[in-house]
C-alpha cells in the first residue's frame, strides 16, 4: 500500500444555483482543484465523479463522461467513473480514487462531486433524497426521508432523554459555523428558539433540523504521496479510510437509535492508521438531520452513547470547544448537494489542516475526520486526514 | 409506479405474504429467497408465509410534510411495526388521531388504498395498520348496525 495525499481542493458556493448547470459546476470546481494542485490535464490518470441523482433530477445519466468532456479531458481519453451511493456518493468516490492510488494502479486522480437538486420542485427533490432508503418498502408505504430520521430521533430521545433543546443546539451551532464560511448556503445564525419553533416536518423533527437539498460541487486532487512534493509544497495525507454497509431499510435494524455502519467504517479507518478518536482536532459529520450529527459522534466514539447531545448543548462541539464539529456549517448550513457533500467535507478538513480556513480556523489543527453516509446509513464512509 | 412493478408484489402487499426459513425458523418480510443467517443452505428451504397481521408499534412519527402521493392523508402516522412472528415493517397507522400512536401499542393489519398514479391511473392497494382498541370499537359499531331493521 502506498501513501496518498490531497494536493488540491476546489469548492463552489452551495445553494440554489439556478444560473449554473451540472457541467458548469463540475468544471468550475475541477479547475479550481487542478489549479490549486499545480497540475495540468496531462498529469491526470483518472477522474472519479460522485453523483447521486442526475438521472432523476436532470434525466441525464453517464455524468462521468459528461464532466470529463466539459473539463476538456476527452482528447486525453482520461478514464472517468461515476460512483453512486446516495448521499455517500462523494465520500465513496474519494475512497475509490484512494484505493486506486494506494494500490499502485495510478498516481494522480481528480475526484469531483456535483449535484443539481433545485432544478426540480421541492417535492421531487425530497422524493429523490428518499430514494437513498428502500423505495419499495419505505417510501411507497408513505415514509418520507425525514420521517425515518424522526423515528431515529424519537427512539434516541426515548432511550437517552435527548431533548428538543439539544437537537436545536446542533442546528444553531452549525449555522454559526456557516456564518463564517463564505461558501456556505446559509451564512447567517439562527437561535435555538427559532429552531425549536420552526414548522413541524415529521415529529419531533422540525424544518430547521433538516439539511436543505442544494446545488453545489466540490473536488479534490489525490496523488501518491511520494510524488506529491513535485506538485504541491503543502499537502495533507489521507492516513485512514473505512467503509461499511447496513440494511437498506431502517426497520430491519435492531436498534433505531444507532447507525452502526458509521461506527464500523470509523473503526476500520482508525485501524488503518493506528489513531484513536482522542487524536482528532476536528470532524465533519453527515448532519442531514440534527439527530444524525449526535449519533455520528457517538458511533465514531468521540462521546459515549447518549452523551453527545448534552456535550453539544454545552458548547463542546463548537469552534473553541473540546472538538470542533462541522466547522463548514455541515449539511445543515453549508448545504447538502448529495454527490458533492462527502467531498466538501474533505475540502473543509484540508483547509483547516493547511491553516487556510479564515475566520473559522482551528489553531494548530493536525488531524481531522470526515464521515459521510447514504440513506439511513446503509452505506457509511470515513476518512482520516493528517497535515504533513 | 409502473404496473408490473406493483403487480408482481401484490401477494406481499395485499396479503402480507413473506417468507419462512425452514433452517433457522426465521420469518422475513418482504419475501426473501435466501436467509442471511443460513446462507446458501436456505435456498430451496424458504416457503411463503402469510403473516397473521398482529403486531406492536416500535416507534412512530406524525408526518406533516407528506410523501409524494400521500398529500391527501396528511398529517398522518408512519410507524415501524413488529409483527408477532418477528419481522418489522414500515407502515401507516390509520383510523385514529396520528398523535396518539405510541411505542408498545398493539396493532392489526388492514387492507387499504395506498394511492393512485393519477386521476385516471391505476389505484394502489396495500397493508396499513389500526390500533387494536380502535379496531374493536369499529367492530362493535358494525355489530350495532346488524340490529338495525332495513
Amino acid at each position: 500500500m502506498r501513501d496518498v495525499s490531497v494536493i488540491g481542493i476546489g469548492i463552489t458556493k452551495f445553494g440554489e444555483l439556478w444560473d449554473k448547470s451540472l457541467r458548469e459546476l463540475g468544471l468550475e470546481t475541477g479547475l479550481e482543484a487542478i489549479s490549486d494542485a499545480g497540475i495540468t490535464s496531462k498529469d491526470i490518470d483518472a477522474l472519479y465523479i460522485g453523483n447521486m441523482a442526475a438521472g432523476s433530477t436532470l434525466q441525464q445519466e453517464h455524468v462521468s463522461a459528461l464532466i470529463a468532456d466539459y473539463c476538456g479531458l476527452t482528447h486525453l481519453n482520461v478514464p472517468a467513473t461515476r460512483v453512486e451511493a446516495a448521499s455517500a456518493s462523494g465520500g465513496l468516490a474519494i475512497r475509490q480514487a484512494y484505493m486506486a492510488i494506494a494500490g499502485g494502479f495510478i498516481d494522480v486522480a481528480v475526484v469531483g462531486g456535483a449535484e443539481k437538486m433545485t432544478d426540480v420542485s421541492d417535492s421531487e427533490s425530497s422524493y429523490t433524497v428518499s430514494m437513498g432508503s428502500d423505495e419499495q418498502w419505505e417510501s411507497q408505504a408513505g415514509a418520507t426521508f425525514a420521517s425515518l430520521h424522526a423515528m431515529i430521533a424519537q427512539s434516541h430521545m426515548d432511550e437517552y432523554g435527548t431533548s428538543r433543546e439539544e437537537l436545536s443546539a446542533v442546528s444553531e451551532k452549525n449555522h454559526y459555523h456557516a456564518s463564517l464560511n463564505p461558501m456556505a448556503q446559509f451564512q447567517f445564525q439562527v437561535s435555538e428558539k427559532a429552531v425549536s419553533n420552526s414548522g413541524m416536518v415529521s415529529s419531533p423533527l422540525r424544518m430547521l433540523d433538516c439539511a436543505p437539498n442544494s446545488d453545489g460541487a466540490a473536488a479534490v486532487v489525490l496523488c501518491a504521496t511520494h510524488k506529491a512534493k513535485k506538485f504541491k509544497k503543502k499537502s495533507v495525507r489521507i492516513i485512514g479510510s473505512g467503509q461499511a454497509s447496513d440494511t437498506l431499510s431502517l426497520h430491519h435494524r435492531k436498534y433505531l437509535n444507532r447507525l452502526p455502519a458509521i461506527g464500523i467504517a470509523a473503526k476500520r479507518a482508525f485501524k488503518s492508521c493506528g489513531k484513536k478518536s482522542e487524536d482528532l482536532d476536528l470532524v465533519e459529520v453527515h448532519d442531514n438531520f440534527t439527530i444524525s450529527e449526535i449519533i455520528a459522534l457517538e458511533e465514531i466514539g468521540i462521546f459515549k452513547r447518549g452523551k453527545a447531545a448534552s456535550m453539544g448543548l454545552k458548547g463542546e462541539t463548537r469552534l473553541g470547544g473540546k472538538i470542533a464539529v462541522n466547522t463548514s456549517g455541515g449539511l445543515k448550513a453549508r448545504g447538502h448537494a448529495p454527490g458533492a457533500t462527502g467531498i466538501a467535507q474533505v475540502v473543509e478538513i484540508v483547509q483547516q489542516l493547511r491553516g487556510e480556513a479564515g475566520e473559522r480556523q482551528i489553531k494548530g489543527a493536525k488531524i481531522g475526520l470526515a464521515e459521510n453516509h447514504g440513506g439511513t446509513a446503509a452505506t457509511a464512509v470515513v476518512h482520516i486526514l493528517e497535515a504533513d | 409506479m409502473s404496473v408490473p412493478r406493483f403487480w408482481r408484489e401484490i401477494d406481499s402487499r395485499y396479503n402480507l405474504v413473506g417468507s419462512y426459513c425452514k433452517i433457522t425458523n426465521a420469518y422475513h418480510y418482504p419475501k426473501r429467497s435466501f436467509d442471511p443467517e443460513a446462507g446458501r443452505e436456505s435456498i430451496g428451504n424458504m416457503e411463503d408465509y402469510k403473516f397473521k397481521g398482529n403486531g406492536k408499534v416500535i416507534n412512530s412519527t406524525v408526518v406533516h410534510q407528506a410523501q409524494t402521493g400521500y398529500e391527501m392523508f396528511g398529517p398522518y402516522c408512519i410507524a415501524i411495526i413488529e409483527l408477532e412472528e418477528g419481522p418489522r415493517i414500515t407502515s401507516q397507522v390509520v383510523d385514529c388521531e396520528p398523535e396518539i400512536v405510541k411505542p408498545g401499542m398493539k396493532v392489526k393489519s388492514v387492507f387499504r388504498k395506498l394511492g393512485e398514479d393519477s386521476e385516471s391511473g391505476i389505484l394502489h392497494y396495500g397493508t396499513k395498520f389500526i390500533i387494536d382498541e380502535v379496531l374493536e370499537t369499529i367492530n362493535d359499531e358494525n355489530e350495532d348496525m346488524a340490529d338495525v331493521e332495513l
